[in-house]
């Protein structure tokens, strides 16, 4: 999609004066459109440049417009031109403007839709005059007509549009004395979206969206006047990998996520800004959470890297970060022997005591005699960290490959959020993966006697359980059990991307950081906090306690991120040559 | 700041004329109509409009009436009020109830009798009823639940039934 490409910059753009509220600014003529191509700036958009809102339902920045919904009228003048094609001046010196009226009734005003209306030289916009308003509460009174009181029972209520706008523009009571028209509730649009069909204002953000963007026809209406209804092309469910998206995108609460649905409301949701690990895209999300449990995730706006959208994929899988069977103790164990259960013979440890027995075991090791298999769902950070251990014990390391089917739109093949980091901090060479072989051979053969395991479950990828008995000391740190962890001597409990601060690289270049939503369960720890400590006392070297320091001495260090700064990333990162 | 004490004058510093200043008291009161009421014996008629713990309330057909909007819980001062919103599956007991919360917990010990919730909720599902006393051995038996809070509730005959034509 050519609106998720950066482009060369434009050639400079041609202003305009118009005036906006009685104030006089200057717009650009011409104004990106949806995808990216230069079109005359409209009112709304001059308005918005102008700080002014104009409220709207059915426009959106990167869909089509549609010109539906007329919530977003305004009055406005444009320049009386006189026979010699000069503008007409009033007697104190000003333009004469002549206010839009309209044709049979030349007393009222007539207003323009500031979505569709191109702007003029000259012209102004009468966002708040009293006609304006008047055009505004018309519009909403009528979308209320039959609108149900559905709001203490309705997914949007507290983001919601609809309820905004009545604030604004709304009357405290219903002039509506008829019967409402009632439609379908609660249909079954697919298999993630539910669909209410009485709260829908026709808008058709939702049909646009999935036929321009995902190119998915699957949404339309049927039915005329006052029961046009939205539903889906009969027997084609509603079930591309970006419906989500639509629920997103719906100004009300008629498109509501059957994940989300009735689990908690809105403004109890804690707001993070993150990074969807699902795929080396690395769409730009929200996290909501409350008292430590994660709710949902929604994209945020990146224009470089996923516009206003994610994949529903990857917005679903964030549930395993709540899993019971989470790891949260530091653990000491005997492989050898086994419990009941099957289990290995373990005791409980602690962070310090675990860090200076590992160390010391890691100090005494002959070098050459171990090896690293690190994970690219690992930060930037981390993965740098990891190199600096491998570089002081000589140890060979790989990361583990991970793929999938990739889309025309914004899922890609490699599913590791970091796999560019993983490159660029030298842990893996061009094929990921390509070392793991070479190191289960250095098992075999007795060279290699200590494996430091972040994040897989190598058993699946080729070093099997019975290549990892053969090892004098196996350090696993991983977020839920697996076969790997049954096996380690140390297991070192980890955190989810939402418990800790970092950056990834996608597979663009696209240097991007993610804040901590919920706390991390039991005794685990970032990686990079215990990686920094057991660097240091396994090396000597001090490096930074903080992750901000930590990120900059990496930039400083590593050539790829020359220049850049926890600071300079923003909050939508930045892009560097790969 | 210090305030300088006022030195007592020797008719204040006698005592005496105080002792029978508050015996004058106790006699007037002596022999006048009795007041005090032998509590917890004797009961106290409870005017209408008091504001005493919050129970829920079911209609007529004894639907639930709460929606699980959680506004009470976002407004109750002292953080009274838990919600557990019933999430995609609904129960299936509920018929044609769209939403109604899956748990309703009040910690009476939190609760301070302020009515937000009753005004702040838009079914008429929660009120302030005429209890005041309420007691309890443990804690855990002070956090009323769903279904003691409807059972306390009962009937609330309002004119609008949200789920009667649903
Ligand atoms: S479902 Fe929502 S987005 Fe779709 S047309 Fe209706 S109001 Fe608009
Ligand atoms: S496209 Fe990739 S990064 Fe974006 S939401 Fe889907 S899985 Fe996540
Ligand atoms: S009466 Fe006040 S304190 Fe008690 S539950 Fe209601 S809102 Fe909370
Ligand atoms: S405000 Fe009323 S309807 Fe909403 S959760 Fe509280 S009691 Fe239920
Ligand atoms: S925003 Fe809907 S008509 Fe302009």
């Amino acid at each position: 999609m050519s609106a998720l490409e950066s482009k060369p910059a434009p050639p400079p753009i041609e202003k305009i004066r118009i005036k906006v509220d009685g104030r006089d600014i200057e717009v650009p003529r011409m104004t990106p459109d949806w995808q990216g191509k230069l079109q005359p700036t409209t009112m709304l958009q001059a308005c918005a440049l102008a700080g002014i809102d104009v409220p709207h339902y059915c426009y959106h920045p990167k869909l089509p417009i549609a010109g539906n919904c007329r919530m977003c009228l305004v009055e406005f003048g444009t320049p009386v031109i006189g026979p010699d094609k000069k503008p007409v001046l009033n007697e104190d010196g000003t333009p004469k403007m002549m206010r839009s009226v309209l044709p049979y009734e030349p007393a009222a005003a007539r207003g323009a839709i500031a979505c569709a209306t191109p702007i003029s030289p000259g012209m102004e916009i009468y966002a708040s005059s009293a006609a304006t308003k008047q055009m505004r509460e018309a519009v909403l009174e009528s979308l209320l007509i039959n609108h149900p009181l559905d709001c203490p029972i309705c997914d949007q209520a507290g983001e919601c549009k609809l309820q905004e706008y009545s604030v604004d523009h709304g009357q405290a009571t219903s002039r509506f004395a008829e019967e409402k028209v009632h439609k379908p509730k609660q249909v079954d649009l697919g298999p993630r979206i539910v669909l209410d069909d009485e709260r829908c204002i026709l808008c058709s953000r939702c049909v646009r969206f999935t036929k321009d963007i995902v190119g998915d026809d699957a949404l339309g209406f049927v039915n005329r006047g006052s029961y046009n209804t939205l539903t889906h092309f009969p027997g084609k469910p509603f079930d591309n990998n970006y419906t989500l998206n639509t629920v997103d995108i719906c100004p009300v609460g008629a498109l509501t996520s059957k994940d989300f649905r009735f689990k908690m409301r809105v403004w109890f949701l804690k707001e993070t800004k993150s990074i969807c690990t699902s795929c080396g895209t690395g769409c730009n999300i929200v996290i909501g959470s409350r008292q430590e449990k994660i709710y949902r995730c929604e994209p945020r706006q990146n224009d470089a890297v996923n516009s206003c959208w994610m994949c529903d994929y990857g917005r679903l899988n964030y549930k395993w970060i709540g899993r019971d069977d989470r790891l949260t103790q530091v653990k000491r164990q005997n492989p050898s022997i086994h419990g009941p259960g099957g289990e290995p013979a373990s005791s409980v440890s602690n962070w310090p005591a675990a860090v200076r027995e590992i160390s010391t075991k890691l100090r005494a090791s002959p070098a050459s005699s171990a090896a690293i298999v690190a994970s690219a769902r690992q930060t930037n950070e981390e993965l740098y960290l990891l190199n600096k251990l491998a570089q002081q014990l000589s140890a060979i390391t790989d990361a583990v490959p991970r793929s999938g089917q990739s889309d025309h739109l914004l899922l890609s093949a490699d599913r590791n959020p970091n796999s560019t980091g993983a490159r660029l901090a030298g842990i893996c060479g061009d094929q990921m993966g390509s070392k793991l072989p070479k190191i289960a051979e250095g098992i075999r053969k007795g060279v290699i006697k200590t494996l430091i395991v972040f994040g897989e479950d190598v058993t699946k990828h080729g070093i099997g359980a019975d290549l990892l008995g053969r090892l004098d000391l196996l350090i696993v740190s991983d977020i839920l059990p697996n076969a790997t962890t049954k096996l380690a001597h140390y297991v070192l409990p980890a955190c989810a991307h939402a418990e800790k601060r970092g950056t990834f690289t996608n597979i663009k270049g696209r240097v991007q950081k993610f804040l901590k939503a919920v706390e991390p369960r039991g005794d685990a720890r970032p990686e990079w906090e215990f990686l920094h400590e057991l660097v240091f006392a396994v090396t000597g070297r001090n490096g930074f306690v903080s992750i901000e320091g930590l990120f900059n001495q990496m930039a400083e260090e590593i050539p790829a991120f020359a220049g850049i700064t926890w600071a300079s990333l923003g909050d939508s990162g930045v892009t560097i040559p790969i | 700041m210090i305030v300088k004490r006022k030195e007592l004058s020797f008719w204040e510093r006698l005592y005496l004329p105080a002792v029978i200043g508050g015996f004058k008291v106790t006699l007037r009161h002596f022999f006048k109509k009795k007041v005090t009421m032998q509590y917890p014996e004797e009961k106290w008629v409870v005017p209408d409009g008091y504001r005493g713990a919050p129970y829920l309330v079911k209609d007529q057909e004894g639907r639930t009436k709460c929606v699980s909007c959680q506004l009470c819980e976002f407004v109750c001062p002292p953080k009274a009020i838990t919600i557990t919103p019933p999430g995609p599956a609904g129960a299936p007991e509920a018929g044609n109830v769209e939403k109604a919360p899956k748990e309703f917990e009040i910690n009476m010990l939190r609760c301070i009798f302020c009515g937000y919730c009753q005004e702040v909720c838009p079914e008429e599902a929660i009120f302030l009823m005429k209890d005041y006393s309420l007691t309890g051995s443990t804690r855990e038996e002070m956090i009323y639940k769903k279904e003691k809070l409807l059972a306390l509730g009962g009937v609330h005959n309002d004119r609008i039934q949200k789920w009667k034509n649903k």
